[in-house]
């Protein structure tokens, strides 16, 4: 089973997981499985109408998957995707113009 | 021993080393990759850091030290308490002093002959081009946003590479984003998440150490742009885990249809980025004040006079251990699951660390048939500063 690597700030929805092991053959039929398996997970990955959020990057490998064949990138035994969120974080406090 | 072109042209003549900047710099003029030339570079060259916080601190003291001839900071706020487990370049006695004060006096102590340059007004889409324009590199420790995004495009616009460092409690990013070589961050991710699906360090927490580690490759990063040695991580995403201790990165292409750094532009000056990214004119008050308040000092005065209400605290149970207020605590990841236990006829205060979580958890109990839910103001923070002290502020 190909395996997903859980940034920090969503593995408070894979009950603490940074790597979770679910079947697929593609990279969007994993990810629908991740968010079935852990279903708080879905409203972060996909928007309401089933599309996957566009602040959050999967790649399989080093390559993002939007360069390869999207969703229907093939995923194998030992593959491994990661999902890159968006992080802003670098100084104190929340600032604002 | 030039691997790329250096941002800086060769100064020659313009720019000379006393010897006591030859004594000072010893360790870099002899190494051939840097010598005299690429010194001179240092010398002429001019970075500007958005931010003196966790990233721009390791960043502004390392620059200096090396021998950057002129520093840029932005940033408009003071030095707390909670800054000083992570924000290096300022101390226990720069409390209450603005940043930029306390970042320039270290500055000036590593190494007087670095010019400090300060800006200490928001970067907005009126100033960002204007003071850009100025400096070779652009270094992003920003912690938001719209900030990010602003930085980014006025750094496409104005032709500049810019360092970008991010962190979140024991991750980190780091990145070149040069338009002119490679990708820009709206080629990483063209669209912001909407407010408030992912959370600030504030809200987040954050290993102290981390933003040690990712302002300092921001920082060798910018010494590598200006030496014009190496290769940069231009188009490519370095992702560091300080628990697992790895450093992994990913491939990252130019988005032909980038709005920004793509074919056809169509952002091709400054936009609105509290609107882009979502963020109401209010801010995140906006979405507090929909809901029912009430301010801690009504809360002791409704306690004190014997009024049946009760105080329900919604943070996290190691937050609890830190400071409490012998509230009830029912974190809010736990609330909708745990609905059963409070009674719906009951009147409650809720609150956690600011009125942020609060505010959603009276919400989510106002959808859920409860009528007598308040939000109290300000959260724990505002009784620990306005009824009892002796609450520990966190």
């Amino acid at each position: 089973m190909p395996k997903i690597k859980i940034p920090t700030p969503l593995r408070q929805y894979t009950a603490g997981n940074s790597e979770v092991e679910v079947g697929g053959a593609t990279a969007g039929e994993t990810l629908g499985n991740l968010a079935s398996e852990y279903p708080d997970l879905r409203q972060h990955l996909y928007t309401g109408d089933g599309k996957l959020r566009s602040f959050v990057n999967v790649y399989k490998g080093d390559e993002d998957i939007r360069y390869l064949d999207g969703a229907d990138t093939e995923v194998s035994e030992g593959d491994e995707l990661s999902i890159i969120p968006s992080i802003a974080g670098g100084a104190a406090k929340r600032r604002c113009r | 021993m030039q691997t790329r072109k250096s941002l800086i042209q060769s100064p020659n003549g313009a720019v000379e080393l006393s010897n006591e900047e030859i004594a000072r710099y010893s360790r870099h003029l002899i190494m051939p990759e840097v010598a005299l030339d690429g010194q001179k570079k240092l010398k002429q060259a001019k970075v500007l850091t958005i931010g003196a916080g966790g990233l721009g601190s390791p960043l502004a003291l390392y620059l200096a030290a090396a021998g950057v001839g002129t520093v840029g900071i932005v940033d408009f706020d003071v030095v707390d308490e909670s800054n000083l487990q992570r924000q290096i370049i300022h101390g226990t006695s720069d409390l209450g002093r603005p940043k930029l004060e306390s970042a320039r006096d270290r500055i000036k102590d590593i190494n007087p002959n670095v010019k400090v340059e300060t800006f200490g007004e928001p970067l907005s889409s009126e100033n960002a081009l204007e003071i850009f324009e100025d400096f070779d590199v652009i270094v992003d420790g920003t912690d938001n946003f719209p900030t990010r995004y602003l930085v980014n495009d006025a750094s496409v616009l104005t032709g500049k590479p810019n360092v970008y460092g991010s962190i979140f409690r024991f991750e980190g990013q780091a990145s070149v984003f040069y338009a002119e070589e490679g990708p820009c961050y709206r080629c990483l991710y063209p669209e912001p998440p909407p407010p408030g699906l992912v959370p600030s360090c504030a809200e987040g927490g954050v290993l102290g150490i981390l933003p040690g580690a990712i302002g300092t490759i921001q920082a060798t990063e910018a010494v590598k742009l200006i030496l014009g040695i190496g290769e940069p991580l231009i188009g490519r995403l370095l992702l560091y885990d300080a628990l697992s201790m790895s450093f992994r990165k990913m491939k990252l292409r130019k988005d032909p249809n980038c709005p920004v750094c793509g074919e056809n532009p169509s952002v091709t000056e400054l936009i609105d980025y509290q609107e882009f990214c979502g963020i109401p004119q209010q801010g995140a008050q906006a979405q507090a004040d929909q809901v029912p308040e009430i301010t801690v000092g009504e809360l002791k005065g409704r306690i004190g006079n014997g009024d049946k209400i009760s105080v329900l605290d919604v943070r996290e149970p190691h937050e609890y251990e830190v400071a409490n207020i012998g509230a009830r605590l029912i974190p809010l990841s736990e609330l909708p699951e745990r609905l059963v236990e409070i009674d719906k006829d009951e009147t409650l205060a809720v609150h956690c660390k600011t009125g942020g979580r609060s505010a959603r958890a009276v919400q989510f109990l106002q959808e859920a048939g409860f009528q007598n839910v308040y939000n109290v103001k300000g959260g724990i923070d505002a009784w620990s500063e306005e009824i009892d002290p002796s609450v520990p502020k966190y």
